[in-house]
């Protein structure tokens, strides 16, 4: 099959949905691709790097998609690029099919299929292809970096001779995949990090990235993120209030605020109020990630740099993935591979569009002639339901009570053991020889100091252990010796024969458990 | 010649030198001395027996004694680490058949001796043991008849069950369990004629009675142990050095000599430890090992969901490159393909990175208690970073990268998760907790248990297929 790539037509977007490397990708699947003339350049690949990697250059975007079956972008065509496309043409990008009623009928007419990279599904097999994703890490990213870039002070703490500063303070709103990827990067430059979610369960992801969580004081229990596919849930209007007193608590000490909640299909929720905005320093960065659906806070101009009268900066940029082209377009091309991947199974170059397939049906939303979207809720459950937290932690007393109970329990185990032995010693007493008790006091006694002395030994040596037994079983040897001299020929070769395996086992066993201890070395 | 008093002062100088020498083997530092412990108290106790009452034919012990050790010398010397279950395991046996031969001769003794009484010939020409054996009186001499039956039986078991383990841990017969049709009833059966003949020989049937229990149990150690599984046998080969322990006990007994009887007894006890700490790691119950097979299930086992996502060795390189904590888990894979040096060379570059690199070692890896310790010194890996299962499974979340090479059932996360599991409740290594694991396997089959392993199927799971040892060659390249 023939994949053509198109050079993105709107306004100032960089990226591109293919690269050098990606077409290679491709080419194993046994794929071809096309892509129009200099639709890398703004991500930095050049059309020469590509035609290295075996992609044909087409100088228009009509011939490009005149000439393939699989037309991938990184925006949603405008209206002409649906127009080109036509019966058994696929078009791969992102399209907001919520959001793009009349696009959408316009492909049904053309009964093209369409693949939009937002609506794969957020299940663990498509985390490869969730295009939505990999551009919200490097949005989150970039959020920081853009935020420093505009902050006029460091964002880590330093003593030096010319005198102390304070690390910058960060918080974080919403730790989905975006905010993480920006507390990863504010705490790697060493401001101190605070993240909120109104999803508790990602207090211990956002530790782990370093940042500090900030907690509510509310006792209602939140929904578990894992019943809306992991993203976060509208919250209640009681939370809301407890959520924005929390927030106007800390507003003033806080020098950046990055804010990235967003719920799917909803003008974004306001988190950070103008009063808040009023009480925060001069100098001070919001960057607003959900400028284009409203933003979190309502000073926000999309795509706009304003400065409020207080002096506090507040971005709203909407293209944060296109500034780092080349970052961005690497990661898209690769989820776009990934895809291309799924729909050609047998990697023939043979592209099969199973509506079968969770991944492939979810993300399809026009298909031989029909609209196909919403899709049905896929078959695997998105994300396993988090496990209700069952204390684990057992309080002083019960651990002091079952240690008391294992106690009397061994104390028991242990009476009855020494009841028992004491029986048979005294019922093998009553009826066994003399001469006989004696060697079966050495014998019992044995057995008890080998149970003491074994239970020492390291679990490391439990091989020298079994060579080292080995070998000192060879006393039978004993045995045999003080027969050898009996006048009996049989016995005597027998006895004989077992001296001789006797001392291979004695003299092979201590001289390989020799050789074994002889090889552990501390390092 | 030395008296009763002075060997017996030897004997009981060597039962301490034994006991010193097993009690060392508490860590590794103290092991190396340990064994000349019990070198010394060998050599002191044949020493004592050889130049004790009783004792002659010099010339033959002499030549037994030399070839023997020849023989042994040369088979210590070649033998590979890899090779160590087998080498076990045909020791065994040898200790068996010595243990059979001297119940034997024990019994032929007993012969002799009573023709003589009878015929009222002169007793004084008798020698070291016949002189014990025409003391005896009736009840003595009946006891002395049980333990020879015991010797006898315990060692046939032993020798050959320990030439059936041999075979299978050598791969010269199959690892799969065989039963002949009736099983575990035929075993009852044989052991149930065992103990009739044993009864009769007591009760003063004939030599014929030993020689028919002697085939019988051999039939019994036979069949046994080839009911038994591959991935079971750290507990047989744990087992059968229990047995060949009793077995020389049961010899101390008939011929009256307490050396024999304490080292039998420390050997025996020794054996069952082992068996016992194997089996709990398996959480399994030593009767249902030695019955083989595995328990039945209680119910469907959970379904195993998602795909196994394969890796190359350059995936694998670029993400141990950048780890800072690894730890590798080696099963008896490792071993198999004879991997343990590149395993070694892939930690020492790890290391000199600076990276915390650590092995798992889990109680039943490998076909014989320690396998995988002996295995990772001889490729000189030092032992302070090889870690017990309950050492590091709680280090597991901090971990970077798990890297399972040829393991499977242990770390197998059904034992925790799914209670139908036939492994439920087994304690496993958590490696899946760690933030990348790397499964180096040689196809997707399931291991000798047949259960799926859901740790394959595992978002943060690659699988690196392949020959562990050709995975390892094509990776260490790439590691700088």
């Amino acid at each position: 099959m023939k994949i053509g790539t198109l050079k993105e037509t709107f306004e100032g977007e960089q990226r591109v949905a293919l690269t050098p490397e990606s077409a290679l990708q491709l080419k194993k699947l046994g794929h071809e691709c096309i892509i129009e003339k200099g639709a890398g350049l703004a991500s930095g690949f050049n059309d020469a790097e590509y035609k290295l990697a075996g992609v044909t250059i087409s100088p228009t975007a009509a011939a490009v998609t005149k000439a393939s079956d699989i037309i991938t972008k990184v925006r949603p065509p405008n209206t002409t690029e649906v127009k080109r496309l036509s019966t058994s043409k696929t078009l791969i990008s992102f399209f907001y099919p919520s959001s793009n009623d009349e696009l959408m009928e316009l492909a049904r007419a053309r009964s093209a299929s369409i693949i939009a990279m937002d609506m794969v599904p957020r299940i663990s097999r498509a985390q490869k292809m969730d295009a939505l994703s990999s551009m919200a890490n490097i949005a989150g990213y970039r959020a920081v970096i853009e935020a420093s870039n505009n902050f006029g002070r460091f964002f880590t703490g330093q003593v030096t001779a010319a005198g102390k500063v304070p690390p910058a303070k960060v918080l974080i709103v919403g730790a989905g995949v975006a905010g993480l990827a920006a507390i990863g990067t504010s705490t790697s430059l060493g401001a101190i990090t605070y993240a909120f979610d109104v999803r508790p369960e990602v207090a211990e992801q956002v530790e782990s990235m370093g940042a500090e969580f900030v907690f509510l004081d509310f006792a209602d229990e939140q929904a578990d993120g894992a019943a809306t596919g992991g993203y976060a849930p509208v919250s209640s209007p009681e939370f809301a209030a407890a959520q924005l007193k929390k927030f106007r608590e800390i507003a003033p000490e806080i020098d950046i605020v990055i804010t990235t909640a967003l719920i799917p299909n909803r003008e974004a929720p306001e988190l950070w109020t103008e009063d808040m905005v009023a009480s925060m320093k001069p100098g001070s960065v919001i960057i607003d990630l959900a400028a284009e659906k409203g933003g979190n806070c309502k000073l926000t101009v999309p795509d706009k740099r304003i400065v409020t009268d207080n002096g506090v900066i507040i971005i709203g940029y909407t293209d944060f993935p296109s500034r780092m082209a080349a970052q961005a377009s690497t990661l898209y091309a690769n989820n776009i591979s990934h895809m291309i991947s799924d729909l050609t199974p047998e990697k023939d170059g043979v592209v099969k569009h199973d509506m079968e397939d969770d991944v492939i049906r979810g993300a399809t939303i026009t298909h031989e002639g029909e609209i196909t979207f919403p899709p049905p809720p896929p078959k695997v459950q998105a994300i396993a339901a988090q496990p209700k937290e069952v204390s684990n932690v057992k309080t002083a007393e019960q651990i002091r009570a079952e240690e008391a109970a294992n106690f009397t329990k061994a104390t028991r185990q242990q009476y009855g053991l020494l009841a028992i032995g004491g029986a048979i010693m005294l019922l093998i007493g009553a009826y066994a020889p003399a001469s006989f008790m004696q060697h079966f006091i050495v014998f019992a006694l044995a057995c008890f100091v080998g149970f003491q002395v074994i239970w020492g030994v390291a679990h490391a040596l439990h091989t020298p252990l079994m060579a080292v037994t080995n070998a000192i079983s060879g006393i039978v040897v004993v045995g045999a010796l003080l027969q050898i001299g009996s006048g009996s020929f049989l016995v005597w070769l027998l006895a004989g024969i077992s001296v001789l395996i006797a001392t291979i086992n004695i003299v092979g066993g201590f001289m390989v458990t020799r050789r074994m201890l002889a090889m552990f070395q501390k390092s | 010649m030395l008296s009763i008093g002075i060997t017996s002062a030897a004997y009981i100088a060597s039962a301490v030198l034994f006991i010193l020498s097993l009690g060392g083997l508490s860590n590794q530092e103290s092991a190396k001395r340990a064994v000349w412990y019990g070198i010394a108290g060998m050599a002191l106790a044949m020493f004592a027996t050889v130049f004790g009452p009783g004792v002659g034919n010099y010339i033959l012990i002499a030549l037994m004694v030399g070839i023997g050790s020849f023989l042994g010398v040369a088979v210590a010397k070649r033998v590979e680490m890899t090779d160590m279950p087998q080498l076990v395991a045909a020791l065994h046996s040898f200790v068996g058949l010595a243990a059979v031969f001297i119940g034997l001769n024990a019994e032929f003794e007993l012969a002799t001796v009573r023709q003589l009484i009878q015929s009222d010939s002169d007793l004084s020409d008798l020698t070291g043991f016949g002189k014990k054996l025409a003391a005896k009186d009736a009840v003595e001499i009946a006891i002395l008849k049980v333990e020879v039956f015991l010797g006898v039986f315990i060692g046939a078991v032993t020798f050959t069950g320990s030439i059936v383990a041999f075979g299978k841990l050598a791969g010269k017969l199959d690892g799969k369990p065989f039963k002949l049709p009736g099983g575990h009833a035929l075993n009852a059966i044989a052991l149930l004629a065992c103990i009739l003949l044993g009864i009769w020989y007591t009760s003063g049937s004939g030599i014929w009675t030993m020689i028919a229990v002697l085939i019988i149990s051999g039939f019994i150690g036979w069949h046994l142990i080839m009911g038994i599984g591959g991935a079971d046998m750290p507990v047989v080969v744990s087992m059968l050095n229990s047995y060949s322990g009793w077995a020389a006990a049961a010899i101390g007994f008939t011929l009256g000599n307490d050396l024999l009887i304490v080292v039998g007894a420390l050997v025996g006890s020794s054996g069952a430890i082992l068996s016992y700490i194997m089996c709990k790691a398996m959480n399994r119950n030593f009767v249902s090992v030695i019955l083989g097979g595995f328990g039945g299930s209680k119910g469907p086992q959970m379904k195993v969901e998602g795909e196994q996502i394969a890796i190359e060795a350059d995936g694998v390189a670029t993400i141990l490159n950048e780890a800072d904590s690894v730890v590798i888990i080696p099963g008896y894979g490792m071993a198999v393909a004879q991997a343990q040096q590149s395993v070694s060379e892939l930690v020492r570059k790890l290391r000199a990175q600076g990276k915390n690199v650590r092995f798992a070692i889990h109680p039943v890896a490998g076909r014989l208690p320690g396998h995988m310790n002996v295995l990772l010194a001889e490729a000189r890996v030092p032992y302070d970073i090889v870690m017990e299962m309950d050492e590091i499974n709680d280090d597991f979340p901090e971990t970077d990268v798990a890297i399972v090479i040829g393991s499977n059932d242990i770390v197998n996360p059904a034992a925790q998760d799914d209670p139908n599991s036939p492994i439920a409740g087994m304690p496993v290594l958590e490696c899946w907790k760690a933030k990348h694991v790397f499964v180096s396997k040689r196809g997707q089959g399931t291991g000798y248990s047949g259960i799926e392993n859901p740790l394959f199927f595992k978002e943060n799971t690659r699988m690196f297929y392949g020959d562990a040892k050709a995975s390892l060659d094509k990776l260490l390249p790439m590691i700088d």
